[in-house]
């Protein structure tokens, strides 16, 4: 890269940086101010996709790939369809206190001041970027997670033995596999003990001509077959 | 907001031949405290399950950040293919942990008939 | 064409880069919204001719050409409806969150050596991870209808997609394994040459693998025959029961935009992307590599091959809705968990047998070993001796022509 390819780059990598960067936090905000419940998923979806950005423009394709994938496409996906089970209107919005609001915002806004003093505590954080193009992360990350370590070590680290992951590998395919089970176990159909007021309903029995007259209809229906 | 994080947000904006470390950091403080208000604010527990995720999303961002080469400055070390991995794993537990959350929500929607947190109280003294 | 403009044009970096964007989005936003309408096109003539009548004669001359354009003006000028109890911002959100994510996809979908959006390393994974976005603005959709029909069917709808993204997973990864790398272009690069170095031929389980990608995709976007969350007898019209107009065309465009993405995909994948069944230009003595007049022209060829070989997925997608019937919801899961997924995955533990005891293939005259393993990226038992320079991974990881 020539270095006026290289100043263009960076302006317009510092541009998308403060699209995406905004793009996130905004949403963010947007889920904690937002009442409707299926308007926070929507926020969390689009400051996650932002997020997911933000790992593409620092060199980490890998990773943002693996977010939007299994993040956005699989945790936000259960998660909306979990709102949607249980978005009953009475539920969709339900205000907090105002005192509790309150309290929260001053407990957030001492943690966020807290944050950002140690963000620009250490100086070297705060040097601009060189921009040094990332090698393609795929690799070496497959093959650490398989336990050889093929990728240079970054400059500064100190010299050693550098393990793989293939033991946390391991364990996090046991581990989804016990959620995938157990998630399962949890949130099976049970038998309810107190019927709800349509099966009571439901189970009053309607009178006899009724129910000859519904059956016939109901099986002139499924005689024309499933289309 | 106190004077230091006013002092501290100001000279960032004036860079503006570069992106550093700092800045994703900054994104990240940003991210982890809406998911801590999330999760202390809303009654519902979904929402509450919305601010575990960006609390993890926010770690995420830090450690590409500290991964990242792109962002590395003059001198500085960075953590290497280690922080994708560790991002990796985040992302990874933190699908299998919203899974079981989301589990258990269904299950008490269904035994009590409401997602509300605050009528989860029959252990109450 | 960005360094083009820079050093030919003299232009500033920053808007030399700036209308090479323009450029590729243009182009990109073309091919979904062309096809569209030749497809529209294409579906009534395939439909009628199928069902044994005519199609569109009348717009347009003959054939109705102009039908797509007269739909497009009758959508434009339909009035805009929104269900009284529907919530404002997700239903009209909803159509966008769609289209969106079935136009970034093509991003990183390579339609020539150099044509290329953004050549990702992860290409094949973000294509894949971007197609199951798509369900968000389904879900949004049903949900913002305020209409239990559309709620049902964006349900149904999500449950599929999500269900069918796990073997479709798995049969890309095959391809993957056997061009060792996610990068769409190198894999596609592989492929040159004669047809039969594709990996559709390369080994009997990848030509197993293809097949059920095909059902995979098929069901991912939601055609027939696994079509209920859209279809007019079951569902009224599922999930956008209540769109009219542009936004319903919106939807539309985000199906025909995936179909051809699905296509294009098993095109680079599985039938050697923009490489023609005989290496003419090869033969010729021209070559797509570096940026010249006549490089130039291969690379326009080998696009125009890729269009052709993506809209003959689309036509074949097309025939398949109008022949087979549709399949129940429980059937649909069913096909998914039972068949495809252990499917996919037997074939994908059988070509990885058959790249450890076949790597040079069954034909060693006429195709060649995919995949092989690289110098310099294994650490072996001397440690750092064996560790690649950074400039020599950069190197092993580029094309190799």
């Amino acid at each position: 890269m020539t270095g006026s390819l290289l100043v263009a780059a960076m302006n317009f990598h510092t541009l998308l940086f403060y699209l995406f960067a905004s793009l996130a936090c905004g949403f963010a905000v947007g889920v904690v101010v937002a009442d409707n419940v299926v308007r926070m998923a929507l926020y969390l979806v689009l400051s996650l996709g932002a997020t997911a950005g933000l790992f593409f423009l620092a060199g980490a394709e890998f990773i943002g790939a693996m977010q939007l994938m299994i993040y956005v496409g699989g945790t936000l996906v259960l998660l909306v369809f979990g709102v949607m089970l249980t978005a009953q209107a009475p539920f969709v919005s339900i205000k907090t206190s105002a005192s509790d609001r309150v309290l929260a915002g001053v407990v957030a806004a001492s943690l966020l001041a807290l944050l950002l003093q140690a963000a620009f505590s250490v100086e070297a954080w705060r040097r601009p970027g060189l921009g040094e193009v990332a090698p393609p992360a795929a690799t070496p990350i497959g093959t650490a997670l398989v336990g050889v370590r093929v990728d240079d070590p970054p400059p500064g680290t100190p010299p050693g033995v550098r393990s793989g992951y293939l033991l946390p590998f391991e364990i996090v395919s046991v581990h989804l596999l016990v959620v995938l089970v157990g998630a399962a176990y949890l949130a099976r159909a049970k038998r309810r003990r107190t019927p709800r007021a349509i099966e009571v309903a439901a189970s009053v029995a309607p009178p006899v001509d009724e129910r000859r007259r519904a059956g016939g209809s109901a099986s002139a229906l499924t005689a024309g077959g499933v289309r | 907001m106190n004077p230091v994080a006013l002092g501290t947000i100001v000279p960032l904006m004036a860079v503006a031949d570069g992106v550093s470390v700092s800045h994703y950091l900054v994104v990240g403080a940003i991210l982890f405290t809406a998911g801590i208000v999330c999760m202390a604010v809303k009654r519902n527990a979904l929402g509450v399950l919305m601010g575990i995720e960006l609390v993890l999303n926010g770690a995420n961002v830090n450690f590409v950040a500290f991964a990242s080469p792109y962002l590395r400055g003059q001198g500085a070390t960075s953590l290497g293919i280690d922080g994708q991995v560790i991002a990796l794993f985040v992302i990874l537990l933190a699908a299998a942990e919203a899974a079981v959350a989301l589990a258990i929500t269904l299950a008490f929607y269904n035994n009590h008939a409401t997602v509300d947190v605050d009528r989860a109280d029959d252990l109450k003294g | 064409m960005a360094d083009f403009l820079i050093n030919s044009v003299g232009l500033p970096p920053w808007l030399a880069w700036t209308v090479v964007a323009g450029v590729a989005a243009f182009l990109i936003l073309n091919v979904i919204a062309g096809g569209a309408l030749v497809f529209i096109w294409a579906e009534r003539k395939i439909a009628a001719r199928i069902q044994d009548r005519l199609g569109p004669t009348r717009t347009g001359g003959r054939f109705g050409w102009l039908q797509s354009l007269a739909d497009g003006i009758k959508l434009l000028a339909k009035e805009d409806l929104m269900p009284e109890g529907a919530d404002g911002l997700l239903f009209r959100i909803a159509p966008y969150v769609s289209f969106c994510a079935s136009f970034c996809a093509f991003i990183a979908l390579p339609f020539a050596f150099d044509f290329v959006g953004q050549r990702l390393n992860v290409g094949v994974f973000f294509v894949v991870a971007v197609l199951g976005l798509e369900v968000f603005g389904v879900i949004l959709a049903g949900y913002a209808s305020a209409s239990k029909w559309s709620l049902f069917g964006a349900m149904r709808e999500a449950a599929q997609v999500v269900s069918y993204e796990v073997p479709l997973g798995m049969c890309v990864v095959v391809p993957v394994m056997l061009a060792g790398t996610m990068d769409l272009v190198t894999i596609a690069e592989k492929q040159a040459g004669w047809f039969t170095n594709w990996y559709l031929f390369h080994d009997p389980f990848t030509f197993v693998v293809f097949w059920v990608y095909v059902t995979c995709a098929v069901a991912s976007v939601n055609r027939a025959p696994f079509d209920l969350a859209e279809a007019e007898s079951e569902l009224v019209a599922g999930f956008h029961t209540e769109y009219s107009g542009l936004r319903w065309s919106f939807f539309f465009m985000a199906e025909y935009g995936s179909m051809f993405l699905v296509s294009a995909l098993a095109a680079v994948l599985f039938l050697g992307g923009w490489n023609g069944p005989i290496p003419v230009a090869k033969l010729l003595g021209l070559s797509a590599g570096t940026g010249d007049t006549a490089h130039y022209f291969v690379r326009l060829i080998g696009c125009g091959n890729l269009l052709l070989k993506a809209t003959l997925g689309v036509l074949v997608m097309m025939w398949i809705r109008w022949t087979l019937p549709r399949l129940r919801i429980d059937q649909v899961m069913t096909t998914c968990l039972k068949y495809c997924t252990p499917i996919a995955a037997a074939m994908f533990a059988g070509a990885m047998l058959w790249q450890l005891c076949l790597p040079g293939g069954i034909l060693p005259g006429l195709s060649r070993p995919a995949g092989e393993i690289r110098e310099g990226w294994i650490e072996g038992p001397g440690g750092a001796a064996s560790r690649p320079t950074p400039a020599a991974a950069r190197a092993v990881a580029e094309v190799r022509p």
